[in-house]
């Protein structure tokens, strides 16, 4: 075996190799993600955001515009203190801007949800968001579904 | 009974004495990983044997266990009315486990037990003590290149088996099930974290590599130095970097995920 053809091989062989993990970090994986950390951060307190990861979705309108990037629990409000990271170019948001937890799909993920206001001023970075809406307990949904029914039973 | 314990005794000495040969061997060939640097056309020369002639049955096998996990997972999810999930379940699989457990199980047989049967010849028709007889060392010259070769191939090896494997789902899950393209990758690269899954499943590949090529090398350096001391190494060094390649791949993911 010359050395130079071995050599070709071999080299092939790297960058097939190569090609392959890059592959997945670029087509398999949400790499792109990290690309434009250089956002504004808004925090959020929900009474319950039960299912929400660090990470997951924040959508305005169906598309998503920021992460989840903490989850913290306040021992004084006993609420969910949640940061949101937005990305840098939809820095028009309004101040009384809105947010909901909901569900993707019956059981799929969950994301922050948000609504749009009618305010003049634009959110800035560490702001708080006022008006948010928990994420929806399915078993407390269903027992007021099934209490609802025994209420009807006495009447 | 006294001859029963001796016994066990006896092969619980040899055992450690194995295993504490090993260890120094492996001292012994990292030590000469750095002079390595300065001869790299003997690592290319290994990287050629060990990783670019793996590279055929890596490819066939990734496309086809590609193919079955598109198949099956199909069939399972598509009762839930979930196969639009399918690419998160062939690449999550595929990335975590299957790439770096079934390509270091292809490699310890396709490239380990030529490595073990190479070296136990060379002992067997006393080369290596030529090699000491005019001042080499070939623990150097002869089993450092190796071992770096099948470390540096091994990566490269699983993520050529998992990218392949996911081509393969792709093919039959998109092309012959139906199932929608968008959402095969769009759902995948949701789920599919570049740290948690693909980093962590390298990090698998590159421990795999070194295990395997250590047990190969050590077992064709430690053979009985007859035709049927080679053989015996040969067999030893799949069954046991087989086994270990599993169970390290229990202790790995109990870890990392």
């Amino acid at each position: 075996m010359n050395t130079r053809k071995t050599e070709i091989l071999v080299g092939l062989f790297i960058a097939a190799g190569l090609a392959a993990l890059f592959m997945l970090a670029m087509k398999v994986s949400n790499l792109n993600i990290y690309n434009n950390d250089a956002g504004y951060e808004i925090t959020a307190n929900f009474e319950n955001v039960s299912g929400l990861k660090v990470k997951s979705p924040v959508t305005m309108a169906g598309v998503r515009i920021g992460r989840v990037s903490d989850i913290a629990f306040d021992g004084e409000r006993f609420e969910a203190v949640v940061k949101i990271q937005i990305e840098s170019k939809y820095n028009t948001l309004p101040k009384d801007t809105s947010a909901s937890i909901y569900t993707a799909g019956l059981l799929g993920e969950k994301y922050v949800g948000l609504e749009a206001g009618g305010d003049d001023v634009n959110l800035k970075d560490k702001d708080k968001l006022k008006l948010t809406q928990s994420s929806l307990v399915l078993e407390k949904l269903i027992s007021r579904f099934v209490d609802s029914f025994i209420d009807k039973d006495k009447k | 009974m006294l001859n029963f314990i001796q016994g066990l005794g006896h092969s619980g000495l040899s055992f450690f004495q194995r295993l504490g040969r090993a260890h120094i061997l492996l001292a012994h060939i990292v030590a000469g990983v750095p002079g390595m640097l300065l001869r790299w056309p003997l690592v290319i020369q290994q990287m050629y044997y060990v990783g670019v002639l793996s590279v055929l049955i890596i490819l066939v096998s990734g496309f086809f266990v590609g193919m079955v996990l598109g198949l099956q997972g199909y069939n399972i999810l598509v009762d839930f009315g979930a196969e639009e999930t399918l690419g998160v379940m062939v690449s999550l699989s595929l990335v975590r486990e299957l790439g770096p457990v079934v390509a270091a199980l292809l490699f310890a047989g396709r490239a380990g037990s030529a490595l073990t049967a190479e070296i136990g010849l060379m002992k067997a028709t006393e080369q290596l003590s030529a090699m000491e007889m005019m001042a080499i060392d070939p623990i150097r010259r002869v089993l450092s290149p190796r071992f770096l070769a099948g470390f540096i191939s091994m990566p490269l090896l699983a993520a050529i088996f998992s990218a392949v494997g996911i081509m393969g789902g792709d093919f039959v899950g998109v092309g012959l099930l139906g199932v929608d393209e968008g959402a095969y990758w769009s759902q995948m690269q949701a789920s599919v974290d570049l740290y948690d899954d693909i980093l962590n499943g390298v990090i698998k590949s590159i421990v795999f590599g070194v295990v395997v090529t250590w047990i190969a090398v050590f077992e064709g350096y430690d053979a009985i130095p007859t035709s049927e001391g080679v053989s015996r190494a040969t067999t030893r060094t799949v069954v046991h970097s087989s086994l270990a390649i599993l169970g390290l791949d229990f202790i790995l993911t109990a870890i990392m995920f």
